[in-house]
Parts: C-alpha cells; sequence; structure tokens
C-alpha cells in the first residue's frame, strides 16, 4: 500500500514535467508563501514548519521506509542542535569564520556519529528490542543532558546569537524572513536528498528489509547494516533540522531532545502516514498548525491532537495522506464530484457533533481550572456562565444531535462511496 | 572435480531434540537432487542448515570446496547459492517489480549504494524485466507482491530465488499447493532456470520429483537411507518401507 505513489515512477519513462513538475511546484510554493503570509506569526510558524518537515521526514526514513519504530529520534535533533548552536558562538567567539547558513551541516555530522554509534546496536534487531533501545538512549541522552553542563548548558540549555555571523550578501539574519529562506533552502535540498536516497539501491532495500528482513539475507543483504545505513542517514537529517531549530530560536534546550519530543516526531509521521514519502510532510504542516493556531484558542489543544492520533492509529492507519490517496481511483474515474453531497451530509451533523463534544470539553476544563470565583467563559465570541446549566445543555444535545444525525448518514455515504469505487473493492471511506 | 555441495556429517539438535543425525551427501555441480521424505524427516531443516538460517550443531557443509557452515545467509548467497522458501517468502508491500529487482542488486554489484538512482540504471531494469517475463509476471509487475494469487506468489518465490544468477539453487516445495496445471507450468519453469545449474530440491509430488531429479536422496528421521538415480530409489526395498504411506498418498 505504501508503495502506491512509487511504484508507478519505477522504471517508465515518464516526461520531463512528470520528474521534475512536483520540485519546481515546491520551489516557487517555498518563494512565494512569505509574500501570501507575511505577518511575523505566520513566518515564525512557517519557520516551524520547515524545521518539523525535516524532522519528520527523517523520522520517517526508520518508520515508514525501514520499519524501525523510534521513541528517542529527539536525540539526534537535539545534539544537532546543540551542536550548531555551540557553533554559533565558536563563530560569535571569532574561533572559526564560517557564515551562518552552513551551521546546520555540524548539526548533522553530530547526529551522524551518534547514530553510527547507537545504531551500530541498536539495529541489530527491528521490532519490539529496537524500540525499547531507542525508549532507553533517548532517556540516557536527556539524563546526560542535566549532567554534562558544559556542553548541554544545565536546564537553561545553550544561547547564541545567530546574527554575529559574517554577513553574506547582505544578509545577517537579524530578520525572521531571512531565516525563513535559509530554513526553505535546506528544506528543499533536504526533502530532495531523502527522496532520492528513497530511490537508490540502499532506500530500496530499506523497504524490503521493513517488509521481510529474513528474506533479504537471501538475496544477499545484511539486515543489520541495512538499517544501520538508513539510521545513519536519518540521524544526519534529524540533525540538520536541529540545526535549523538553533538559527531559528538561538536556544537549545534539553527540551529539544528528550522523549516529548520524540513523541511529536511519532505523532507527526503517523497522523501525516508513514507509508507515503510525502505523508510526515502533511503531518508535520498540520501538527505545527495545531499548535500555533489552535494553542491560540485553547489551553487543550494536545488533548485534541492527542485525540486525533488515536483517531488516525484506529481508523486510518494510512493517515491524512492516505485518506487524500483512498480518492485517487475515484478522481481518476472522474467520480469525485459523486461524492461530494454525500460527504457535506454526513460533515455537517459530524461538525456539529464534533463542536459539541469540544464545547464540552471546554467547559469541563473552564470549571475545573479557572481561577476560583470566575465564571465566565467565551467560546467563539459568546460569553456565558459556566456555572449554568443552560451551556451543558446547549453543548450536550448539539454532541447528541449531531452524532445521531451523522450515523443516519453514514449508509448514505458508505453506498456514494461504493458507487464512486464501483470497480474496487473497498468501503474504508466510511471511516474518515 | 569438488562437489557443488558437500554435507560431512552434518547434526543439528534442538536441546535434547536431534533433528538431523549426522547426514553426508554430495551433490555434483549440474546435478538435479531432490530430497524427500515423509513428513517431519527434517528436509526443511537441513535447507535451511545448508542455506545459513540455522546453524549447525556438528559436521560442516561446503559450497564449491569451500566451508561455509555457520556463515550468515547473506554471505553464503554472495557464495553462489540461493534459495526459495516452503512458506511464501516475499516482500508483500513492494511491486512485484521491486521484488525482483530487489534480488537482483546484490549480483549486479551495487551493494549498500546510496549513490545510484535504481530507475535509471537501465541495465538492471531490462534484466528486471526479464526475469519477470521468464516468470510469467510481467502484466502483474505493478502490483503489490502481497496481492497475488497463491500461484502468482509462488513463482515470484522462485523467481526471486533464481533471478541472481546463482549457481546452486535450492527450491523448497516449490509446487506445493498448486493445481496440476500451475504444477506443469512450475515444473517447466524451474527446468528453463535451472539449465546449466545445480538444484536441489524438497517435494512432495512424487511426479514432480521423477520428472526432474537426476538423483535422489530419501531422508527418514534426520538420516538419509539412499541416496540414487530415480529408477533404483523407486525399487529400494528400505525406501519402499520407509516412505511408502507418503507415496501412495500422492500418487
Amino acid at each position: 500500500m505504501s508503495e502506491i505513489t512509487n511504484t508507478h515512477t519505477g522504471a517508465l519513462p515518464s516526461s520531463l514535467m512528470k520528474r521534475f513538475g512536483p520540485w519546481i511546484f515546491l520551489a516557487i510554493g517555498l518563494i512565494i508563501l512569505p509574500f501570501i503570509f507575511s505577518s511575523n506569526i505566520s513566518v515564525y510558524t512557517m519557520n516551524l514548519m520547515g524545521i518539523f518537515i525535516i524532522f519528520a521526514l527523517s523520522y520517517n526514513m526508520l518508520l515508514g521506509q525501514g520499519g524501525m519504530l523510534s521513541f528517542g529520534h529527539a536525540v539526534y535533533f537535539g545534539l544537532g542542535g546543540f551542536m550548531s548552536v555551540h557553533f554559533m558562538n565558536y563563530v560569535e567567539a571569532e574561533i572559526v569564520t564560517l557564515p551562518v547558513f552552513v551551521l546546520p551541516i555540524f548539526g548533522g555530522v553530530i547526529g551522524l556519529v551518534f547514530a553510527l554509534i547507537i545504531g551500530s546496536f541498536s539495529t541489530r534487531r527491528s521490532g519490539t528490542v529496537f524500540a525499547m533501545i531507542s525508549l532507553g538512549i533517548g532517556e540516557l541522552i536527556a539524563s546526560c543532558s542535566l549532567i554534562f553542563v558544559a556542553f548541554f548548558g544545565g536546564e537553561e540549555g545553550v544561547t547564541g546569537d545567530r546574527t554575529m555571523g559574517p554577513v553574506v550578501m547582505g544578509v545577517d539574519f537579524a530578520q525572521d524572513i531571512e531565516v525563513y529562506y535559509l530554513i526553505a533552502v535546506w528544506a528543499f535540498i533536504t526533502i530532495a536528498l531523502m527522496y532520492l536516497f528513497s530511490r537508490t539501491p540502499m532506500g530500496r532495500m530499506a523497504n524490503a528489509v521493513r517488509d521481510n528482513d529474513e528474506r533479504s539475507e537471501f538475496i544477499g543483504y545484511s539486515q543489520r547494516h541495512v538499517r544501520l545505513i538508513s539510521f545513519c542517514a536519518s540521524g544526519f537529517f534529524a540533525g540538520i533540522a536541529g540545526g535549523l531549530f538553533a538559527i531559528n530560536f538561538e536556544i537549545v534546550t534539553e527540551e529539544n531532545l528528550n522523549a516529548l519530543t520524540s513523541g511529536v516526531v511519532l505523532l507527526m509521521a503517523y497522523i501525516g502516514g508513514v507509508g507515503f514519502f510525502i505523508g510526515p510532510i502533511v503531518g508535520a504542516v498540520v501538527f505545527t498548525l495545531l499548535q500555533t493556531l489552535l494553542s491560540n484558542y485553547t489551553e487543550i489543544w494536545q488533548l485534541y491532537v492527542g485525540v486525533l492520533f488515536v483517531l488516525t492509529v484506529m481508523y486510518v492507519p494510512q493517515g491524512l495522506t492516505g485518506i487524500l490517496a483512498m480518492h485517487g481511483p475515484a478522481f481518476k474515474m472522474r467520480r469525485l464530484s459523486g461524492l461530494f453531497v454525500p460527504y457535506l451530509r454526513m460533515g455537517i451533523p459530524t461538525f456539529a457533533m464534533l463542536a459539541g463534544i469540544s464545547g464540552f470539553l471546554e467547559i469541563i476544563h473552564h470549571v475545573r481550572s479557572a481561577a476560583v470565583g470566575e465564571t465566565s467563559m467565551s467560546l467563539l465570541g459568546i460569553e456565558f456562565n459556566s456555572h449554568d446549566v443552560m451551556p451543558w445543555v446547549i453543548v450536550l444535545t448539539l454532541a447528541a444531535i449531531g452524532g445521531l444525525i451523522s450515523r443516519t448518514q453514514l449508509p448514505q455515504m458508505r453506498e456514494a462511496w461504493e458507487i464512486a469505487n464501483a470497480p474496487l473493492d473497498s468501503n474504508e471511506g466510511a471511516s474518515s | 572435480m569438488t562437489s557443488a555441495i558437500a554435507l560431512d556429517d552434518l547434526r543439528k539438535n534442538f536441546g535434547p531434540a536431534e533433528i538431523i543425525r549426522g547426514v553426508s551427501l554430495n551433490i555434483e555441480k549440474g546435478e538435479r537432487h531432490a530430497i524427500i521424505g515423509p513428513n517431519g524427516a527434517g528436509k526443511s531443516t537441513l535447507f535451511h542448515l545448508i542455506s545459513g538460517r540455522y546453524n549447525v550443531s556438528g559436521g560442516s557443509v561446503s559450497l564449491n570446496g569451500e566451508n561455509i557452515s555457520n556463515l550468515p545467509p547473506y554471505e553464503i548467497y554472495r557464495k553462489g547459492l540461493s534459495r526459495s522458501f516452503q512458506v511464501t517468502n516475499i516482500f508483500p508491500r513492494l511491486s512485484v517489480f521491486e521484488n525482483v529487482r530487489c534480488s537482483l542488486m546484490w549480483v549486479s554489484e551495487y551493494k549498500y549504494s546510496f549513490w545510484h538512482l535504481v530507475d535509471r540504471e537501465k541495465k538492471l531494469n531490462l534484466r528486471t524485466h526479464e526475469v519477470l517475463e521468464e516468470i510469467g509476471l510481467t502484466s502483474r509487475q505493478h502490483v503489490p507482491a502481497g496481492v497475488l494469487t497463491y500461484a502468482e506468489q509462488r513463482a515470484l518465490e522462485i523467481g526471486i530465488a533464481a533471478a541472481g544468477g546463482a549457481d546452486v539453487i535450492m527450491l523448497d516445495e516449490p509446487t506445493a499447493g498448486m493445481s496440476h496445471s500451475e504444477t506443469d507450468q512450475a515444473i517447466e519453469l524451474i527446468r528453463r532456470i535451472t539449465v546449466g545449474k545445480t538444484l536441489v530440491m524438497v517435494e512432495h509430488d512424487m511426479g514432480v520429483v521423477f520428472d526432474l531429479a537426476d538423483r535422489i536422496s530419501v531422508l527418514v528421521y534426520g538420516e538419509i537411507i539412499a541416496t540414487d538415480t530415480p529408477e533404483n530409489i523407486r525399487n529400494n526395498k528400505a525406501v519402499q518401507e520407509a516412505y511408502l504411506g507418503a507415496e501412495s498418498e500422492d500418487a
């Protein structure tokens, strides 16, 4: 299933447009995005997005491409960040003279070195053993960061100043928009490299080992070596992402390499869809949007992200990209329009139900955590007293009615889905 | 001339249970050799020992005169021994094309390269198409291997084993669970791909065995009780005694 995007390009003589089209599109997109979203907060968000895209893609080299579930990938991200911020300080102290934009390389190198050391024993087996070792190493490095203060800076972390490097072509990185283009260039290069990696003999064997590690040994490949090389490449790119993080925020702390960050990258890759190359990109974009936008409106945004993750794991293990890809056949048969009305009929009550549920959660949260005596809250600009009965009745009714109506709409949507996909046998669309 | 495969007092035990109890066997180069025996005789275990999936407990395995006992499977493969599995053992999420191409990569000297792009390697892709043509799966090449029919998966299984052009090919029950016409096709396929090579096969279907094999070894309870031409095996008293049940079952 994961190969849907890949197999069709395999060995087929594709025209130039088909081959380079997505890359030109990506490059143009990266260039013009800041003109469309030019506010400070959007540039901030996009910077974070770019960093997380690289990070999530590097993670997917393990999980999606190589079948290795890691709970400690932030180690390489964080180490890359620390290394880069140290080099930033060396540049400032004029110990070395380097333009700031090459600093992520040092992040990548330390990510690679540590991946080589840790991978040399952790990639012996995949599955549970690998996952447990990655978790242990993650905790180990995270606790080291509070012990080796000289490198990790203890609890305050290490700070730097990106503007102190030599000015190249009038760019001193004093503004976020300059950092945006730095991140965009790095993102473009690393996305391309990671994609190309997946198309090399090594990348193909990573998939083969993921599918069937035993058989790969009977066609001449050591599963351990294949995993180790994937692991090192993944650590390298994670380190680059960490380096960009250091440049963007000018501070790296223990938080950037602990289990929380490792969890975040797993979440991003999974929500986006680990079976697709672009899955983690989608996941990183969605996650960053939720993190920066949703957190403006609600304090319990993490709960929603968690619920989204659980729902993804349960109902659409192929992730958000998988949902899109599921519509591919119908799109090719030009039947997508037939799904529009059924989706609308399903979507409106479902939306009402979700609104009701989240309203309910918000009110509970307010009642439990607001200051004593503070009883008025606002949702969507509507002010009300959270201790009254009425708001509770309204949100619960909304949730119940929405839920009931959406249930009645399920058969018609399923039917429409089956009509749209007539020659194929699939009814998974109902679960989205 | 050294034998393609030479087993010398080969032993394997799992805890106290001795499964292979001193097997000595020489398989000549270019020979088509079948190993038969009742269920549980240790035929698959013997295969696993030769191909490196299991470590040997005693004795030795030689490939072209070189001791390969206890080498990892990928080392043995690189020395020119390739095998298929009784239970289909393919890369289910990769396309059929990718399955075959992956099995060609090591022998095409790509090793762990991350500086070649597979889609650009014309010779590799050409060879992949040839193998697909040979195993009759050209029309199915873009399908994930996991959704192939059983017979197609068996053909792919053989294709993966044979694609690399190894000198010694070991097939573990290549026609298990196939219908008559599928079996006939499989025999044709095996005949084609093993021209000029050494073939070792485990097979239950006596028709296939007597059709293909130059020599047959009979394995019973971890010991070889006879190795001879099909004609002589058929008339061998000890073999008849040990094996009659299974043979009449298949007939």
